[in-house]
C-alpha cells in the first residue's frame, strides 16, 4: 500500500485518478479498522488532511463552509458554528469517543454511507450542500444525494467531497439532532432525527426541514415535515402528526439494535423531541 | 515498497523513523521507538488504551498511520510526568488506587491530562463523558473519576 499526502485538491484528484483502487484517508477511524481487518486493501491511501481547504471552517456571505476533513472536535470547538448550527454540532459530538472525535471527519461520516451516520440527518435538515471535485471538475449536490445505500455513494471514480456548505440562515432559526442508543455513549444510532426550523416574529414556524437516520438504507428527507410544521407553533397535535409521519416514512430493518416496529416508533419520538428543542432554540436565537 | 522516512516530535524531542505505509502510530511507538507505555487493547479505536495527544488533540494511536506523524507533535504517557516527579493525575491515580491490572491506565492518564489541560475544573459528568472512550474492566470507573477530580483540585491549588 502506498501513502500519498497531496497539498492541493487538484493533486489529490490526480492521485486518485492515476492509482486504481486508491482510497481517500481523512480521519481514518473507519478506514484504518478496515485495513486492519483486511476488509479493505487499497493500492494506495490518499491522505487529504494536508489540503488547507479541507481542514478549514470558514464563514462567508454564503454561510458556513466546513472542509470535509474537519474532525468532530474541531466542529464542536468552533463557537460561531455551534451557535449557528447547534444541531449539526451536536450530531458531530455524538460520534464515537473523545479520541474518535479528534480524528473522525465530517466527510468520512457522510461518505462511508452508513445508514446510521449521525451527521447525515442533521446535515440534511440543514440543507447542506456537498461540494465535490473530480476529474471532470467541480459540482455541488444536496448532501442527501451522496449516500445511495449502505456503504455506497453517488461519487464517481476519482471524485472527492471537499466541503459542506451550510447556508446562511435567517433570524429566529435553529436546529437540533437526537439519536437513540441503548447506552449513554459509544454506540451506533438505532434511529436519529435532525430538525431545522425558522420562525416568524410571533413564533409561528415559517420554514422546516427534517432528516431521519438509521431507519432506511440511507438517511431520508422527511418530505411531509414542512406541510405539518409550517404555520404552527409546534403544539402537541402538530408534534403527534410529525411523529406519525416520521414513523410512516421510515423503512427500517430488524437487526440486533432494534426491530422494525421499534424503530418506527422511536424515530417519531426523536423527531418530535428534536422539533421541540429546535423550536425553543429558534425562539431564543437572534 | 520503500519505507517512508518520517520526522516528527515525540514528547518534546525530535524523532525520525522509517515505517511502512500500513503501520499505525501505535505500532511505531511500541515496536520502533520502544515507547511501550502506550498499550494496544482493541486496535479498532474502541478501548482508548492507546490514547496519545497529537497537536493538542486526544486520539487513538491505533487509528492513525505512522506516516501521518510528519511535522506533528506527539505526547505519549512517557512524556507525562517523570519517575521522580509524577504528574498530578499520575499521583492521584496512585493515591486513590484508581488502577488494578494497570493495562488501561496509561490511556486514562493521557486522556485525563488532555481533559484537564483544556478544562481545569470539569464536572463529574464532563469527566465521565470525556473518558467514555477509555475502557477499564477492573475498577468500575468510580475510583478513576475520583482520581481525576482529585488531580484537578491539586492542580488548581498549585501556584502557577
Amino acid at each position: 500500500m502506498q501513502y500519498q499526502s497531496p497539498a492541493s485538491i487538484e493533486e489529490a484528484v490526480a492521485a486518485l485518478a492515476s492509482i486504481g483502487g486508491a482510497r481517500v484517508l481523512a480521519g481514518g477511524t473507519d478506514l484504518l479498522v478496515q485495513l486492519r481487518s483486511g476488509t479493505a486493501s487499497p493500492a494506495a491511501v490518499i491522505d487529504v488532511k494536508n489540503i488547507a481547504a479541507l481542514r478549514a471552517i470558514t464563514e462567508t456571505a454564503d454561510g458556513f463552509r466546513i472542509g470535509a476533513a474537519v474532525c468532530g472536535a474541531e466542529i464542536t470547538d468552533h463557537a460561531a458554528l455551534v451557535a449557528a448550527w447547534p444541531g449539526v454540532a451536536e450530531a458531530a459530538g455524538l460520534i464515537g469517543s473523545t479520541q474518535v472525535q479528534g480524528r473522525a471527519s465530517l466527510g468520512g461520516n457522510v461518505c462511508n454511507a452508513s445508514p446510521a451516520a449521525d451527521t447525515t440527518p442533521a446535515l440534511i435538515a440543514a440543507r447542506a450542500v456537498a461540494e465535490i471535485v473530480g476529474p471532470n471538475g467541480r459540482r455541488s449536490i444536496p448532501v442527501e444525494q451522496i449516500a445511495t445505500g449502505p456503504g455506497k455513494t453517488s461519487l464517481a471514480e476519482g471524485e472527492i467531497v471537499v466541503s459542506f456548505l451550510l447556508p446562511r440562515r435567517p433570524a429566529r432559526s435553529a436546529d437540533a439532532y437526537l439519536r437513540l442508543i441503548p447506552r449513554t455513549e459509544m454506540d451506533i444510532a438505532v434511529a436519529g432525527a435532525g430538525v431545522n426550523l425558522t420562525l416568524d416574529a410571533d413564533g409561528t414556524i415559517a420554514d422546516a426541514r427534517v432528516g431521519i437516520g438509521a431507519v432506511a438504507p440511507t438517511a431520508l428527507v422527511l418530505d411531509a415535515a414542512p406541510g405539518i410544521l409550517v404555520g404552527t407553533k409546534c403544539d402537541e397535535a402538530t408534534l403527534a402528526k410529525l411523529a406519525e409521519a416520521a414513523g410512516a416514512a421510515a423503512r427500517p430493518i430488524d437487526d440486533k439494535r432494534g426491530t422494525v416496529d421499534y424503530r418506527r416508533k422511536v424515530v417519531g419520538v426523536l423527531a418530535k423531541r428534536a422539533a421541540l428543542i429546535a423550536y425553543e432554540r429558534a425562539k431564543g436565537a437572534r | 515498497m520503500a519505507k517512508s522516512h518520517v520526522s516528527t516530535t515525540v514528547n518534546g524531542d525530535p524523532v525520525e523513523f522509517l515505517c511502512d505505509a500500513p503501520e499505525t502510530m501505535l505500532d511505531v511507538l511500541r515496536n520502533t521507538l520502544g515507547l511501550t507505555g502506550t498499550k494496544e487493547g482493541c486496535g479498532t479505536g474502541d478501548c482508548g488504551a492507546c490514547s496519545i495527544i497529537v497537536d493538542g488533540r486526544l486520539v487513538c494511536g491505533c487509528l492513525m498511520l505512522a506516516v501521518e506523524a510528519t511535522g506533528k507533535s506527539i505526547t505519549t504517557i512517557e512524556g507525562i510526568g517523570a519517575p521522580d516527579r509524577l504528574h498530578p493525575v499520575q499521583q492521584a491515580f496512585l493515591e486513590d488506587a484508581a488502577l488494578q491490572c494497570g493495562f488501561c491506565t496509561p490511556g486514562f492518564i493521557v486522556a485525563a491530562k488532555a481533559l484537564l489541560d483544556r478544562n481545569p475544573d470539569p464536572s463529574e459528568t464532563e469527566i465521565r463523558y470525556w473518558l467514555a472512550g477509555n475502557l477499564c474492566r477492573c475498577t468500575g470507573y468510580d475510583k478513576i473519576v475520583r482520581a481525576v477530580q482529585h488531580a484537578a483540585a491539586e492542580m488548581k491549588g498549585q501556584p502557577a
